[in-house]
């Protein structure tokens, strides 16, 4: 390993009401693969942010190549040699692949004001010959499939000869073949002695390509260990720490009681596949997969949020026709989707309007006013039920925090009665403490008679959390393995169908 | 992974024309269609003079449509095109009539007006981050009001100077110049949408504004560009309309935006932005005039011009709609 290329060092961050990162450190050196881990929320982004310039620091120092540096903007990352290839694609569909690379620096030399196509067009050819990728540079990026997408991210941090390439999750939307291409190129990159930080939540390529792992938990730094000395074992349970999901699990057997919702051969277009599976009254039912497994497309089509090609859905052992949302909420279906605040609540509004906001039926006085004093009533209870940290039920809901929202939202599908829960990603993007909390709900949820599927990117609360677990991939599923045989490794396999 | 690009490649469906190229095409074809139209149903829409006529009734409309294409593009909206443009008129005649200075430092006021609402324009827009609907209709009201206010409400003429109404009425080979102007502020309006660095960033501002940010573009300073070119071609329309009128009408310009950004959208460019293109934008532009026209030359009543114009635009939006659901679909 080389010299030490970037030192971050008591770096502090808040947000509004988080305590984001609490004296964190990490190091990085040329020519290593370093490997940053940490659960959703542990505050990996948010350093990582910091580096690029996205966001400001509170205090700390970042030292770059022995000199202490402030990185102000993304610009001023890139600058100093320091790029990003962030998670969620972060493309213009409109332009076409070399446009897209060279965004910023296309002007012809000693204008800055005229484009040189030719050249950038050119300079892309190069780069996609030394990665070994075989695409036409003048292609808009909206004509390519996802994966393709991603390689092109990639080719656009690579064109700025940085010294310093982060990948956050590059390889979530890539199929195997691709994933060697693109550590093939990880590997080119060290011998050219460029220090790699490599954020993943599998723990198989992380074994596979990193020197170093570095661990944070609920925003502090855990440890620095070399890749080879530890197992995959022992990097989770630094990640996860002591126990701070004491008692979420609780293993009872479901096997026995009544199916409420059956599956059969659901299909639709290219994402949906053959799907068939039962959920048991009392029951988690966790759906693991990789990045664009079909997950959220099969449970879109259970709640009909989009059309199916074929396949039956039963509901308590009938059959029912279900074509659009409000079919699935009349059968007692109730979907909380990934995105909360495009689909989950109406943020302008107030915790009890959006508790009772799909069934203001139930509260119709005769000529249709709302009865207002049973919507409070129930709004109140469900507050204290599901125990929603809120001022008062008249609080506007965009003001809760994202475990608070997911409550409310909770609340208003069991005010519908709705006992057939989907929940897709239901922690995604809340601190520990909230996550803890939503957990302990569910659980409260399936005891009080209600079943529950869970989709979920984390195999930790996939694990955590389920009493059976459904394995998708490429819109198929490949394994249903119960709470008892279920491991990180078998459900990995599924989720690659190797 | 070659081998799977060539395969994903060739599984495509080859079509002879791309799809944005398909609705610039469709906008050109209706445009033929629509004069064949009128030409079979009436003698007179076919005369030369007549089709002088609808290229210098299009030279205003098109040039505020050249300008605006720029701030459509980004995803934005400019509503205040239209009384820019007569405020500009209205500081040209002031410099030039009230305060006698020369039409050369008319025309450059008249420019700087546009431009420094723009500038207004682009300063709520991308610092105070008030949406360009609001924003641009509050800069209408502003403008419609301080045209008013600074011609106390009378229009002004140039009667002293005859070489202003030159400026667009003049003739060369019998085309007046207005419609010489319009064309060539197209070709540079289209130049810089291709072949500069601000058309691009343009582009990628109505694309995807955030990947244009995390680039290290600086969002901020390029949206405020686009507003303040936007409004320079307001100016450079309002010079035209004082023009051609021999007068600044302070009363005039609202409802001359809509006509604008109909051109806009009728030639394919998206009100979602990231995409369009300046020929589109003036074919658009003499859909609409060739329209006006030939029902006029049918003697339709003014009022159901309006309805027709209306009835296009939603048409051409919802084609706009059809077209990128299909392109989502693939």
């Amino acid at each position: 390993m080389g010299e030490v290329l970037v030192l971050m060092e008591e770096i502090e961050k808040t947000f509004p009401g988080v305590h984001a990162l609490n004296q964190c450190k990490f190091e990085l050196r040329a020519g290593e693969v370093h490997a940053f881990m940490g659960e959703n929320g542990a505050g990996k982004s948010t350093l990582m942010k910091i580096l690029t310039g996205e966001y400001k620091k509170d205090s700390g120092r970042i030292i770059y190549k022995g000199r202490e540096v402030e990185i102000v903007s993304p610009k001023a990352a890139q600058e100093l040699g320091i790029s990003i290839i962030h998670q969620e694609l972060n493309l213009m569909p409109h332009l076409t692949i070399a446009q897209n690379i060279f965004i910023g620096r296309e002007s012809k030399v000693g204008s800055k004001f005229l484009i040189d196509e030719n050249f950038i067009n050119e300079e892309t050819k190069k780069l996609f010959k030394m990665m070994n990728l075989n695409l036409d540079p003048r292609t808009k990026v909206s004509k390519l499939p996802v994966c393709q997408q991603q390689m092109v991210e990639i080719a656009r941090a690579v064109s700025f000869n940085s010294e310093v390439l982060i990948m956050d999750e590059p390889t979530a939307a890539l199929t195997e073949s691709e994933i060697e291409e693109l550590f093939k190129i990880i590997k080119i990159f060290k011998e050219k002695g460029v220090g790699i930080i490599y954020i993943s939540h599998r723990m198989e390529e992380i074994k596979k390509i990193s020197d170093r792992v570095t661990v944070m938990r609920d925003g502090c730094y855990v440890d620095t260990v070399v890749s080879e000395d530890v197992t995959i074992d022992q990097i989770i349970h630094m990640m996860v720490g002591r126990t701070i999901f004491e008692s979420a699990k609780i293993k009872r057997d479901a096997n026995n009681r009544e199916v409420v919702l059956e599956v059969k051969n659901l299909n639709r277009g290219r994402v949906v596949k053959d799907v068939s599976f039962n959920l048991r009254k009392g029951e988690i039912l966790g759906f693991a997969g990789l990045m664009g497994a079909g997950r959220t497309e099969v449970a879109r089509a259970i709640f009909g949020a989009d059309k199916l090609d074929s396949g039956e859905i039963y509901v308590l052992g009938e059959k029912v026709t279900i074509n659009n949302p409000s079919d699935a909420v009349e059968h007692g279906i109730g979907y909380l989707s990934e995105d909360r605040k495009q689909y989950g609540v109406t943020l302008g509004m107030d915790v009890e309007s959006n508790i009772v906001l799909s069934s203001f039926k139930d509260f119709q006085g005769p000529l249709g006013w709302i009865k207002t004093a049973d919507t409070r009533k129930i709004a109140e209870e469900m507050v204290s039920r599901l125990k929603v940290k809120t001022p008062s039920i008249k609080q506007k809901v965009k003001n809760l925090s994202g475990g608070n929202q997911q409550k409310v939202v909770i609340g208003k599908w069991l005010t519908r009665n709705s006992n057939i829960l989907i929940f897709d990603e239901p922690t995604r993007g809340i601190d520990i403490g909230a996550k803890n909390e939503i957990y302990k709900l569910l659980n409260d949820l399936v005891e009080q008679g209600n079943a529950i599927i869970m989709i979920s990117s984390e195999l930790t609360e996939i694990l955590r959390m389920s009493h059976r677990i459904v394995v998708m991939c490429e819109g198929r599923i490949t394994g249903v393995v119960s709470a008892e045989e279920a491991t990180q490794k078998l459900i990995m396999k599924y989720a690659t169908n190797r | 992974m070659g081998n799977r690009v060539l395969k994903f490649m060739s599984t495509k469906k080859k079509s002879l024309v791309s799809p944005d190229a398909r609705q610039k095409l469709l906008a050109f074809a209706s445009l033929v269609v629509i004069f064949i139209i009128f030409s079979i149903a009436s003698p007179n829409f076919c005369k030369f003079d007549n089709v002088v006529g609808i290229l210098l009734a299009t030279a205003v409309n098109g040039v505020l449509a050249v300008g605006v294409t720029y701030v459509i593009i980004t995803g934005g909206i400019d509503l205040s095109i239209g009384t820019v443009m007569t405020f500009s008129a209205v500081s040209a005649g002031i410099i030039i009539t009230n305060m006698h200075m020369p039409i050369g430092i008319g025309i450059i006021g008249a420019l700087i007006a546009g431009g420094l609402c723009g500038l207004v324009n682009g300063l709520l827009i991308a610092k105070a981050k008030i949406p360009p609907f609001i924003a641009t209709l509050g800069m209408m009201l502003v403008t419609k009001g301080l045209s008013l206010v600074l011609s106390g409400t009378k229009p002004i003429y140039f009667n002293d100077t005859p070489a202003f109404s030159e400026i667009a009425m003049g003739t060369a080979l019998g085309i007046p110049n207005a419609v010489v102007i319009f064309l060539v502020a197209a070709i540079i309006g289209g130049f810089i949408l291709s072949k500069t660095v601000l058309g691009r960033y343009t582009v990628a501002l109505g694309s995807n504004e955030e990947a244009a940010r995390l680039s290290g573009i600086n969002v901020i300073k390029w949206k405020i560009i686009v507003y303040v070119l936007t409004g320079i071609f307001a100016g450079l329309a309002g010079i035209l309309m004082a023009s051609r009128l021999n007068s600044a009408q302070p009363a005039l310009g609202a409802g001359y935006e809509m006509d604008a950004i109909s051109a806009v959208v009728i030639g394919g460019t998206s009100l979602s932005g990231g995409e369009g293109s300046m020929v589109g934008t003036v074919i658009g532009a003499f859909v609409i005039t060739t329209l006006t026209n030939g029902l006029r030359i049918l003697s339709v009543p003014q009022e159901w011009q309006t309805v027709v114009t209306g009835v296009i635009v939603i048409g051409a939006v919802y084609m706009d709609i059809v077209r990128r659901r299909n392109a989502n679909k693939v």
